[in-house]
């Protein structure tokens, strides 16, 4: 079992020594790096097909089912399509910037899945503030929107662009801070010690992962939600609502440079889920005992492929949401819960030593209630808000 | 409370997820090369021409009035007369059509032609399955691509093609009498006749 845990590993090695020793770290950061590639490239063409198989289905219909075995070769079909397009560029485009923002896209992107461990002694770069590292390059992906709308001059994707700038940047703030309570508790921002944190057992079989924990839950919920938004996905897909402004910043864009950006944003969904497995969801650890024989590997794509399922489901459940909505969102109710949920995993770490009887359960009910309390309140605003009439203080003069 | 909304919406969405597996009925969608929807009777495209018997050219109902050329606002319908005359479905000599042809690609579907055509001669065809490699001559249709028998305009539209065949009984029943009228010996003129 050990080995087939770290079949990966010991086969890059062994490839690896076949060289001569100055080219050998070269040649191994190469193989990690087409690894990474190849891996999400297929995971990329895998995921279009099932999300659109699955919104058909939740939308009562086949969905694409013509290329292949039940259409599954329909992203082959797409591929080709995409690489013979024409690439158009609008006359007063600005050329340079419109090159380049699908570049600014895919390379921050590639770099923060460079950080993430996918399995056991699996971390392509192993940084001691690899969380860091993840938020700084995840951050500049923001400037490729921005890129995008800007350089096309056409006023739909400079709308979209600024919906997308205003989003992310809102959204960003959540992100951080649901991400801060794993830090204050694991003391770490490598995430090899925080995954490494999580792979004990409650009682000798519960999976210890911090989203069993009521900081961790709450953590969780924040962060998907945050991701979801940072991801440009429905409902928060605003910068590029199809049905209000065509494509948003990606208007302008035809052929392979749009196929880069398609590509750009699922790996960037990619990145942010197995961010959320390895914060939240024990990263590679088995969730039962007895499942510990399960390659590590494996159990990280399992969770990671779990959650984009999740994503697909509730882009086929919500509808979009209005700017307003949007931003009171970010602001009135993640932005206090996170702050919630940092003085609740402060409770939760200084608690941790207490003498009491059922001091466990105690500390378990008290933490959700400080949760809860301001969830249901900040909930309950958010719902009067919604009732109010809206005014239109200029357009109705 | 902030969010039950959106878990019944989760739920609903997975019923449908789970539903439209072991439930073909939820679908909607029809498979359309394998599958097809049955003809709507009301639906129409393009004319065709209707004609009796087995022969295509021979029982042709249209008699080349030229009504319809004149009628059709596009101007998509063109006929030639031609100088055989052949016995229309009452037995009447009528003259025929050398050239009947009808261009698709600028037919609007408007059913004026079948409107006006006093020999119920010209019917709405529902083929749709007309894509071509050329689109100048294949979507030119000629006489015998737009023969088509009344069986076929009888199993089409229904209600229609009764309509028309009871027209057509009765013109010829009409004929008929007049015919066997015409046959019988004459009754005595009453009309004085004029004085030489």
């Amino acid at each position: 079992m050990e080995s087939l845990d770290q079949i990966f590993v010991s086969g890059k090695q062994w490839l690896v020594a076949f060289l001569p020793e100055t080219f050998q770290p070269i040649a191994s950061i190469l193989l990690v790096i087409t690894a990474i590639l190849g891996i999400f490239a297929t995971l990329f063409a895998v995921t279009t097909i099932l999300e659109r198989k699955i919104l058909g289905r939740i939308q009562n219909r086949f969905g694409p089912n013509r290329v292949g075995p039940f259409g599954f070769l329909q992203p082959a079909a797409d591929g080709i399509k995409m690489l013979t397009k024409e690439d158009i560029v609008p006359r007063d485009a600005d050329k340079i910037v419109h090159f380049l923002a699908p570049l600014a896209l895919m390379i921050p992107v590639a770099l923060a899945l460079a950080v993430l461990p996918y399995g056991r002694n699996m971390v392509p770069v192993e940084f001691d503030a690899g969380l860091l590292f993840f938020f700084a390059v995840g951050a500049s992906t923001e400037l490729s929107v921005f890129m995008a709308g800007w350089s096309s001059r056409n006023k739909y994707s400079l709308v979209g662009a600024m919906r997308g700038i205003a989003q992310m940047i809102s959204y960003e703030v959540p992100l951080v801070l649901s991400t801060i309570s794993v830090i204050m508790i694991v003391g770490s921002l490598s995430l090899v010690k925080i995954v490494e944190a999580q792979s004990g057992f409650v009682f000798g079989w519960f999976p210890g992962w911090h989203v069993f924990t009521p900081w961790g839950l709450a953590g969780f919920v924040l962060f998907m939600i945050a991701a979801t938004a940072e991801s440009n996905r429905a409902p928060f897909d605003l910068p590029e609502a199809e049905s209000e402004i065509i494509a948003g910043y990606l208007t302008e864009y035809s052929g392979f440079k749009y196929a880069l950006f398609f590509m750009g944003e699922y790996w960037g969904m990619f990145a942010i889920s197995g961010l959320a497995v390895t914060l939240f969801l024990g990263g590679w650890n088995a969730p039962f005992p007895f499942l510990q024989f399960i390659p590590s590997y494996i159990l990280f794509f399992a969770k990671l492929i779990a959650l984009i399922l999740t994503f697909i489901w509730m882009r086929g459940t919500l509808p979009r949401l209005r700017l307003d909505q949007l931003m009171s969102f970010a602001w009135k109710f993640l932005l206090p819960l996170a702050l919630t949920n940092i003085v609740v995993a402060a409770i939760w770490h200084f608690s941790k030593d207490l003498q009491l009887p059922g001091a466990p359960g105690l500390r378990w009910i008290f933490c959700a209630l400080v949760l809860a309390i301001p969830y249901v309140w900040l909930g309950r605003g958010i719902a009067q808000a919604q009732r109010t009439k809206r005014i239109y203080k200029f357009a109705e003069n | 409370m902030l969010g039950t909304g959106i878990i019944k919406g989760m739920v609903e969405t997975a019923r449908n997820f789970v539903g439209s597996y072991h439930d073909p009925e939820r679908l909607t969608t029809v498979q359309y090369p394998e599958e097809k929807l049955a003809p709507k009777e009301n639906g129409r495209n393009f004319p065709f021409l209707v004609f009796d018997g087995n022969d295509p050219m021979a029982g042709l109902r249209c008699v080349a009035c030229q009504i319809c050329e004149k009628e059709c606002p596009p101007q998509c319908i063109y006929i030639i007369k031609d100088t055989v005359k052949k016995p229309d479905h009452i037995g009447k000599m009528q003259v025929q059509p050398k050239t009947f042809d009808i261009d698709i690609s600028v037919c609007m579907s408007c059913q004026i032609c079948v409107e006006v055509c006093p020999f119920e001669a010209i019917k709405m065809d529902q083929v749709f399955e007309l894509s071509t490699t050329d689109r100048f001559d294949d979507l030119l249709l000629r006489k015998n691509e737009l023969a088509k028998p009344n069986s076929y305009y009888q199993q089409l539209h229904p209600i229609d093609a009764a309509e028309s065949d009871a027209k057509l009984a009765e013109d010829k029943k009409k004929a008929e009498a007049k015919a066997a009228a015409a046959t019988a010996p004459k009754p005595p003129s009453t009309e004085p006749t004029k004085p030489a």
